[in-house]
């Protein structure tokens, strides 16, 4: 069964998951606040009610960033 | 997901205004909140020189996107930090913008003008890695904008940024830091004035600011941050943001407008015993200022010119990858 490949960052790690879903879902799944990230396809931002395909390459990015400077 | 605007699909949602935004509407947004918080504090006046303290990250980046599509004289300063490849990263994208962009990029390098990094330097000196790297910011962007005659600083400090640091002032009932977080610094004792125009836009909308815009900003954080508390706050104040939207928005601007000027007498105390510093002449509270006594804990020096010496950018007719802003002035 194919499956979305999703980038993961700090620390960059790859993650596979089964099936055709919504963004929304792909986060719930993983346990990410949606808050925290973006998540990017092809350079484009997907929206939480999003659908991605099971052959997407997509990126978690997360939003979260900085010292207290 | 319909944009609220125009009914196209959207591909951002922002849950506080209960609104979902289509690419253009989404920049047009980002734009519109940072020219009402310029007017809502009284920020920036017309005909004034800005200097953007640019780290290379969303932040800073998008804020001086946005104020040169809004027609400000703004120009950007980059600290070298000498964090390793994070600080090459996050200075390739710093001068690939301005170059991007045909903007004037100010460079200063901790160790190769003051003879320290901030891993080493935090070490020497005993303090956290992110107090030292804030110590040094502070002063040499203040030092730039004064030597350099700008009338005032921008920071890329958000409403993420501005809520995570109240929290952490008011769980500590840190009164006299609690006095000092504002939107704009005035001008003072030899400070610039500093100002804070992105207070009205989340962190996730500016890294969605970027990615719509074409920016290349460093991503990874800084590995110097890992773990620390502010980011801890952050996360918090997410889980809260996440069943109760518009939460951070309420906190914060709900501080400066009840509770905010109450903690202001402290405040203004400690800036009228300021003195130059006997060593660099910068305001400061003590006989030595606190950046001085890092340098030289730190086994550093100060360098011999006085102000940045500008890095040539070249410069380019238009900006070749960037996605335009609707409504932006040419």
């Amino acid at each position: 069964m194919d499956a979305v490949k999703v980038l993961l960052r700090n620390p960059r790690r790859e993650v596979e998951v089964q099936g055709a879903m919504q963004v929304s879902t792909l986060l719930g799944r993983l346990d990410i606040n949606r808050e925290s990230v973006l998540v990017i396809r092809d350079g484009t931002i997907v929206a939480g009610d999003g659908w991605l395909n099971a052959d997407d390459d997509v990126e978690i990015r997360p939003v979260i960033s900085g010292g207290m400077a | 997901m319909k944009c609220r605007v125009c009914r196209e699909p959207a591909i951002i949602d922002i849950r506080r205004h209960n609104a979902n935004f289509c690419a253009d509407h989404f920049l047009k947004l980002c734009r519109d909140q940072t020219v009402k918080a310029i007017e809502q504090f009284d920020m920036i006046r017309s005909g004034e020189r800005v200097l953007v303290a640019v780290s290379g990250g969303k932040d800073s980046l998008a804020i001086w996107d946005i104020l040169l599509d809004l027609g400000y004289d703004a120009d950007g300063l980059y600290l070298g930090l000498g964090i390793g490849d994070y600080s090459d990263a996050s200075g390739d994208c710093a001068r690939a913008f301005a170059t991007a962009r045909g903007a004037t990029l100010l460079e200063v390098d901790l160790p190769a003008d003051y003879g320290y990094d901030i891993p080493n330097g935090a070490r020497a000196a005993k303090r956290v890695p992110c107090s030292a790297c804030g110590l040094s910011k502070r002063h040499l962007f203040d030092k730039a904008a004064i030597d350099g005659g700008y009338d005032v600083v921008v920071t890329g400090h958000n409403l993420d940024d501005e809520a995570a640091v109240l929290f952490g002032n008011v769980l500590r009932w840190q009164t006299d830091y609690l006095g000092r977080q504002l939107p704009v610094l005035p001008a003072r004792h030899g400070f610039p004035r500093k100002v804070k125009p992105l207070v009205r836009l989340g962190e996730r909308e500016m890294a969605a600011y970027c990615v719509v815009r074409g920016i290349d900003y460093i991503v990874d954080e800084c590995p110097m941050a890992a773990g620390n508390k502010h980011l801890g706050y952050k996360e918090s104040l997410n889980a809260v943001e996440a069943t109760s939207p518009g939460t951070k928005h309420d906190f914060y601007f709900g501080f400066l407008a009840r509770a905010s000027e109450h903690f202001r007498p402290e405040a203004e105390g400690e800036q009228a015993d300021l003195q130059p510093c006997t060593s660099c002449g910068a305001p400061t509270t003590a006989e030595v200022c606190a950046f001085c006594r890092l340098v030289e804990r730190a086994g550093g020096h100060h360098p011999d010119h006085g102000s940045p010496e500008p890095v040539p950018v070249e410069l380019q007719p238009r900006k070749p990858t960037l996605v335009p802003t609707p409504g932006a002035s040419a």
